[in-house]
C-alpha cells in the first residue's frame, strides 16, 4: 500500500506538470497573439492567475466547503458511535491526527472528506446517512472518505481543479477577447506581411489551444477522478477487511435520493456518490464518479481476499481493464476477509427516519421536552416562552431558558 | 571544466537520493514503533472500561456471577502480566471472556434497554475492535518497513546503518487457524 501511494504521488506530479505547461503554453501564445513579443508576459499572467487560485484553495478551501454545506462540528456526546468508527479508522489506517467531524443536517444520505494534509483533515457525514447505515456500513463509508485522504486525493483533486479553473479562465478570457474586439484589426498595423502571415498562425493555433483546452484538461480531471474513486474503494476494504460493508452503503445510498439540500457544482464531485449525477447509468467521460452499480458489483466479488490484487482481480473481471499495475502489486501480503460485525438495521424504516430526525435537531442546538403522555417535544434554541403547551395531551410545561441557553452556549463553544 | 561540474551534479544528486533513502527508512521505523504503542494504548482503555460495565450489569445479572467473575479475574491477570508472551496470552483470556459475556447479556432484555449499558457497551465492542485494527495496522507498517529494507536501492542504506526489519504480530490462537473439519457420517 504503501508502494502504491508513492508511485501514486509521483504519476500524479507527473500529469500535474503536464496539465501545468499546457497552461503555461495557453498564456503564452494568447499574449503572444494580443501584443507580439507578449508571450512571456502572457505566461507570467497565467502563473499568477494559477498561483492565486492555489493559494486561495489551499488556505481555505477546507472552510469553504464546510461551510457551503452548512456541517456542523460534533463532540463524542452527539454521536459516539460515529466518534468510536472515525477513531477505529483512524488507527487502522495510521492518521497522525484524528480527523474533526462534521454532521450535516440533511436527510439525503452522503458523506465526503477534506484537507490538503493528513495532519490536518475534516470528515463529514449527513445525518440521513447515520440513519440508513449500520455499524459495518457506516464503517466502510468512513474508510473510504479516510482512504481519499491518505491518498492525497484530496490535497491532488484541489490543486488540478484549480489548474483546470485556471486553464478555463484564461481560454475564456481569449476568446471572449478575440470576439469582442475582432482582433483581425490588429495586424493591420504589422510592417510587413511575413510578419502578418507568422501572427495569423499564431493566431489560429491560440484560438484552437483555447477552444481545445479546457474540453481536454476537464476530461483529463474526470479520468483522474474516477480512478481514485476505484482506488479509494481498493484502500477502504483493504482497511476494515470487510468488503460487504461498502458495497451494501453504496448500494442503500444508491436506492434512495443522495441529493442534499445544498449542494453546488464545484462541491459535488467530493461527495462519496456525485450528487448531481444520480440516473446515470453508464460513466460517461464527464462523470466524476464511477456507476455505483458497478463499485458495488466489483466489491462483491472479492471472494479471495481483502488486499489490493484482490480488487484488481475482481476489476479485471468486471470491467476488463487493469487500474493497479502488476508492478506495484508485487510486495502485497495476502489479507483474509473478517466476520460482519453488525446486523441489518431494524428494518423500521419510521424508527429510522425518527432518529434521524432528532439527530439533525441535535446537532442544530435544539432541546428536547419529554412530556408524561410520551411525546417528545423540540425546542428551537432561540425559542423565548416559558411555558409550552404539550401539542398532543395540552399538559403545561415550564421551559427551563437558563438551562437551555447554558446549553446552546455549551454547543456553540464546542 | 564541464567534466567537473557533471560529477559535481551527479554527487548532489546522489547525496541527496541518499538522505531522502536515509529518512523515508527512519519514517516507517518510526510509524511501526508508533503502531506498537498504540496497541497499548487500545488494551489499557479496555481495563479501564471494563469495572464501569461489571457495575452496571451486576443489577440484572443476579444470576451470572460466575461470568462477571471470570472478567474481573481475567483483566487483573491481564494487568498484572509481565512478558510480551504472558500479556498477549492474557489479553486474548480476556477477549474470550468478554465474547462470552456479551453472548449471555442477549438472555437480559433489560440490561440490553438500559442506557448506560448500551453506553459502555458500545465503548467496550469499539475499543475491541480498536485492538484488533492496531495489530493490523502494526502488522501493516512493519510490512512496509521491511518491504523498504529488502528492496534495491534503500537496502544498501539500510545495510549501512543498521536497520532492523520488524516482527509481525502473529494470531495467538492457533485454534482460530484451523479449518473446520465437516463430519458427515
Amino acid at each position: 500500500m504503501w508502494e502504491l501511494m508513492q508511485a501514486n504521488k509521483r504519476k500524479s506530479l507527473l500529469l500535474f506538470m503536464g496539465m501545468g505547461i499546457f497552461l503555461l503554453a495557453l498564456g503564452y501564445v494568447v499574449g503572444e497573439v494580443f501584443s507580439p513579443g507578449g508571450g512571456f508576459f502572457g505566461l507570467a499572467i497565467a502563473a499568477v492567475v494559477w498561483l492565486v487560485q492555489s493559494l486561495v484553495s489551499y488556505a481555505w478551501g477546507s472552510k469553504i466547503l464546510l461551510m457551503s454545506s452548512k456541517a456542523q462540528p460534533v463532540t463524542h456526546e452527539v454521536h459516539p458511535q460515529l466518534f468510536n468508527i472515525v477513531e477505529e479508522m483512524k488507527i487502522a489506517a495510521n492518521l497522525p491526527a484524528m480527523p474533526k467531524i462534521y454532521i450535516i443536517p440533511d436527510p439525503a444520505p452522503n458523506a465526503f472528506a477534506t484537507g490538503i494534509k493528513p495532519e490536518n483533515s475534516a470528515i463529514a457525514v449527513t445525518a440521513g446517512l447515520l440513519g440508513r447505515l449500520n455499524r459495518d456500513e457506516l464503517q466502510g463509508v468512513i474508510a473510504h472518505e479516510m482512504s481519499h485522504i491518505i491518498n492525497r486525493d484530496v490535497m491532488f483533486m484541489t490543486f488540478a481543479g484549480v489548474l483546470l479553473g485556471s486553464i478555463v479562465l484564461i481560454s475564456q478570457v481569449f476568446l471572449r477577447g478575440m470576439f469582442y474586439s475582432g482582433g483581425g484589426r490588429r495586424y493591420r498595423s504589422g510592417s510587413n506581411r511575413g510578419q502578418g502571415q507568422a501572427q495569423a498562425v499564431i493566431m489560429i493555433v491560440a484560438v484552437i489551444l483555447a477552444i481545445l483546452a479546457p474540453i481536454l484538461a476537464q476530461l483529463l480531471y474526470f479520468a483522474i477522478s474516477r480512478k481514485r474513486e476505484y482506488l479509494a474503494d481498493a484502500s477502504a476494504v483493504r482497511l476494515t477487511r470487510y468488503p460487504e460493508g461498502l458495497a451494501s452503503a453504496l448500494e442503500s445510498i444508491s436506492n434512495s435520493d443522495y441529493k442534499p439540500a445544498v449542494v453546488n457544482k464545484v462541491t459535488a464531485p467530493m461527495y462519496i456518490a456525485n450528487p448531481l449525477e444520480k440516473g446515470r447509468k453508464i460513466s460517461s467521460l464527464t462523470s466524476t464518479h464511477p456507476p455505483i452499480k458497478e463499485r458495488v458489483k466489483i466489491l462483491r466479488n472479492m471472494a479471495q481476499g481483502a488486499n489490493f490484487t484482490a480488487y484488481e482481480k475482481s476489476f479485471e473481471q468486471v470491467a476488463g481493464e487493469e487500474i493497479i499495475p502488476k508492478s506495484q502489486l508485487q510486495n502485497d501480503k495476502t489479507v483474509s476477509i473478517r466476520q460482519a460485525n453488525d446486523r441489518k438495521k431494524t428494518g423500521n424504516k419510521k424508527k429510522d427516519l425518527r432518529q434521524v430526525g432528532d439527530l439533525i435537531r441535535t446537532v442544530n442546538k435544539y432541546a428536547f421536552l419529554a412530556c408524561a403522555c410520551g411525546l417528545k417535544m423540540k425546542i428551537p434554541p432561540n425559542f423565548k416562552k416559558s411555558t409550552l403547551i404539550c401539542p398532543r395531551c395540552h399538559r403545561e410545561h415550564k421551559v427551563p431558558l437558563s438551562e437551555l441557553a447554558a446549553m446552546t452556549a455549551a454547543a456553540t463553544k464546542n | 571544466m564541464t567534466g567537473l561540474y557533471i560529477v559535481l551534479v551527479v554527487l548532489v544528486v546522489l547525496i541527496l537520493l541518499f538522505i531522502g533513502y536515509y529518512n523515508g527508512l527512519v519514517r516507517l521505523r518510526n510509524q511501526v514503533k508508533n503502531a506498537w504503542s498504540q496497541i497499548d494504548v487500545q488494551l489499557k482503555r479496555r481495563h479501564d472500561l471494563i469495572p464501569n460495565l461489571v457495575e452496571t450489569a451486576k443489577g440484572y445479572m443476579q444470576h451470572e456471577r460466575n461470568t462477571l467473575e471470570s472478567i474481573t479475574e481475567a483483566r487483573s491477570r491481564a494487568m498484572n502480566a509481565g512478558s510480551v508472551g504472558d500479556k498477549s496470552k492474557a489479553e486474548t483470556a480476556l477477549s474470550g471472556a468478554m465474547s462470552e459475556f456479551f453472548l449471555v447479556v442477549e438472555n437480559y432484555p433489560d440490561l440490553k434497554a438500559n442506557q448506560n449499558f448500551l453506553a459502555v457497551q458500545e465503548e467496550l465492542s469499539s475499543t475491541e475492535n480498536k485492538i484488533s485494527f492496531a495489530r493490523q495496522s502494526y502488522n501493516d507498517q512493519v510490512l512496509f518497513y521491511n518491504n523498504k529494507i529488502q528492496m534495491f536501492p534503500s537496502n544498501l542504506v539500510a545495510g549501512m546503518f543498521n536497520f532492523v526489519q520488524g516482527e509481525f504480530f502473529e494470531l495467538e490462537d492457533k485454534a482460530e487457524k484451523e479449518v473446520p473439519k465437516v463430519d458427515f457420517s
